[in-house]
């Protein structure tokens, strides 16, 4: 990294720098980085935060599982990333993460992804812990937008970035309003949008962010998870830990916790609904897909329509195990988590379970 | 028995200086005190109604009828000072000084209010049937098809369009947006409505069908209402008995036909006089 500058800065002479009040004596800026750097990471505390941020961001934590579904305030620090980009979530990791942890971070179901590689780095330097894509390798798994396909264990916390913390800003942009609402569990202008769903579409047609219901008290914006991971948050055996950079808020579904989207007894909830389709890379047929470009263009193009697991670990494994249950590595088997949990033959039962067991999980 | 029995109701707004009440009121012809500036909208407010029974305020603008409506409809405070007793059959203690989860679900069920200003009462960019669906939705009905049932036959009773139902609320007539609100205030077969000016700003004929609507609907559901009103008219077709209020005060009060032959009390004299 330093190279390019070097070459760029050399034989200019650091003439500005050294009238201010800031004395380097290096000759060029790759030098006078190596001067900078000599405190290295050592400069940082363990994990990157202070010990009293962590230790605030903990509370939050415990507080929110003590109250399932409400919004906790902390403080956010700012992070060496926009808000927005997952500051939350990184913050309730390094939070919670300890040298002996595995670390995982997957955005929108990728391990990949350009700021998923850089969370993981970040933890890797500052925390000095394992990472790993393997999800059930891991002790503490970030993650944007989705939940991973594989059951979680109780020894698991899933930490979720949420981009809008409160379910009711979608109906009333006044958060005082809100917070009055939360307070009174006063949830009728959410029930009249859902209502309005129906009357508009015939059914209820939020695509992510679909309020649920926790433990009967609170309403909670799941993050922009899509509608096929809600049912996994109702009586999981993990925590999972919901944290907003932005908002400055924390809330947490404590493992084995009620979680009911909202619907009405006809209208019931449903899940995505993916008819006929399996995914092009490891055939599975009880997994989110995503549909993607092939090399001619998407099907307007010419092309052709192409799925595959938005799950990028679990296709891996997947394609080398295709009848892989989603609960193998438990002691337990036939374990609940969220729809097409394998027990029929591959396909044939999705859309009846879409259909029907999607609501009667929730 | 008494369904509504209400007693002392007070309002005062702005920082009392203790004797507001004894320097105002009727006797001292305004409801501002001399001493230190606090309005009292209304005090000393006592009235009662039977099951099934209407019951008729009026008064010119600024006589307390709203303060008064709204206490009787148990709605939040949003400033001032307010005191009373507040009884409804079937329900223990003073409502007034309920929490705010009991009067919320009193407003849902038992209580129906009619705002003077639609903006207050309805969503107007909800729906139509969203605006009467929410009563019943925060009542807990959970089964959509028996909101749209419920609502829809609400809509034909208070004989708004039914077709129209799922259009913003903003896009109906000003006859229509007061029906709405009737129909969601009669949503959870409550035992009293109460309705705050329901005919100010409609024209006279929509006055006439908005007022022979309710008055159908009161006698066949048997509800109880209090009716707030400046227009000598509308009290006189809807009310049993009626209160005249005047600075605040209650000044005459007894069977709406006797009030209008044989008014006793000066203002209501000049009141009936003046009525053009």
């Amino acid at each position: 990294m330093t190279d390019a500058g070097a070459d760029a800065a050399d034989g200019t002479e650091p003439a500005a720098a050294a009238e201010s009040g800031t004395q380097i004596s290096a000759t060029s800026v790759a030098d006078a980085v190596d001067d900078l750097s000599g405190e290295g990471l050592s400069g940082y505390n363990y994990a990157y935060l202070d010990e009293h941020t962590k230790r605030e961001v903990r509370r939050a934590i415990l507080k929110g599982i003590a109250i399932p579904g409400h919004q906790v305030p902390f403080a956010s620090r700012p992070m060496p990333l926009a808000r927005g980009w997952g500051t939350g979530g990184i913050q309730a990791s390094l939070s919670l993460l300890g040298p002996d942890d595995a670390f995982k971070v997957i955005d929108q179901g990728s391990d990949e992804s350009v700021n998923a590689a850089n969370v993981r780095r970040l933890a890797e330097t500052t925390a000095e812990v394992e990472t790993t894509t393997d999800t059930t390798e891991a002790d503490v798994i970030q993650t944007r937008h989705r939940i991973p396909e594989e059951v979680l264990d109780e020894d698991q916390i899933l930490v979720l970035q949420v981009p809008i913390t409160d379910a009711l800003r979608k109906v009333d942009s006044s958060d005082a309003a809100n917070r009055r609402r939360h307070a009174h569990a006063n949830y009728g202008k959410m029930w009249v949008h859902l209502y309005e769903n129906v009357v508009e579409w015939g059914e209820i047609q939020i695509a992510a962010r679909y309020p649920a219901m926790v433990a009967g008290r609170y309403l909670m914006d799941p993050s922009p998870i899509p509608r096929w991971d809600l049912p996994k948050l109702d009586d999981a055996d993990n925590l999972f830990v919901f944290a907003a950079g932005r908002e400055a808020r924390i809330y947490a579904v404590p493992p084995h916790t009620d979680v009911e989207p909202l619907a009405f007894e006809d209208k019931s909830f449903q899940v995505e609904r993916f008819p006929d389709q399996s995914c092009h890379s490891c055939g599975s047929t009880d997994t989110y897909l995503t549909e993607i470009e092939t090399e001619e263009g998407t099907e307007s193009d010419g092309g052709d329509r192409l799925y595959v697991c938005n799950d990028t670990s679990f296709c891996l494994k997947r394609q080398d195990d295709p009848g892989l249950a989603k609960d193998h590595h438990l002691d337990r088997e036939g374990v609940d988590w969220g729809p097409g949990t394998p027990g029929g033959p591959a396909g044939a039962d999705r859309d009846e379970l879409a259909e029907g067991d999607g609501g009667d999980d929730a | 028995m008494t369904l509504l029995d209400a007693s002392d109701l007070r309002r005062v707004y702005g920082d009392s200086c203790g004797d507001c009440v004894e320097l105002t009121g009727d006797a001292a012809g305004t409801n501002q005190c001399p001493e230190c500036g606090a309005v009292v909208a209304c005090a000393d407010v006592s009235l009662d109604v039977e099951p099934g029974e209407v019951l008729g305020i009026v008064g010119e603008s600024g006589s307390g009828k709203s303060s008064v409506a709204e206490l009787l409809a148990l709605e939040r405070a949003t400033d001032g000072q307010a005191s009373g007793d507040v009884r409804l059959d079937g329900h223990d203690g003073n409502l007034l000084d309920a929490d705010y989860e009991t009067r919320h679900r009193l407003r849902n069920g038992a209580v129906g209010l009619v705002h003077q200003h639609v903006r207050d009462g309805l969503n107007l960019e909800f729906t139509g049937g969203g605006n009467v669906a929410e009563k019943l939705l925060a009542a807990g009905w959970r089964n959509f098809g028996d909101v749209r049932d419920r609502v829809r036959d609400l809509f034909e009773e208070t004989e708004v369009p039914v077709e129209r139902m799922d259009d913003p609320t903003e896009t109906y007539s000003g006859g229509m947006q007061r029906r709405v609100q009737i129909a969601r205030a009669l949503a959870t077969d409550p035992d009293v409505v109460i309705l705050d000016e329901p005919t100010t700003g409609l024209d006279v004929s929509v006055q006439a069908r908005v007022l022979d609507m309710f008055r159908r609907i009161q006698r066949e559901e048997d509800v109880a209402a209090v009716v707030v009103s400046h227009d000598l008219g509308v009290v006189r077709l809807l009310a049993d008995r009626t209160l005249v209020m005047r600075h605040g005060r209650v000044v005459e009060t007894g069977l709406t036909d006797r009030v209008m032959e044989d008014p006793h009390h000066e203002y209501t004299q000049t009141l009936i006089n003046s009525v053009i």
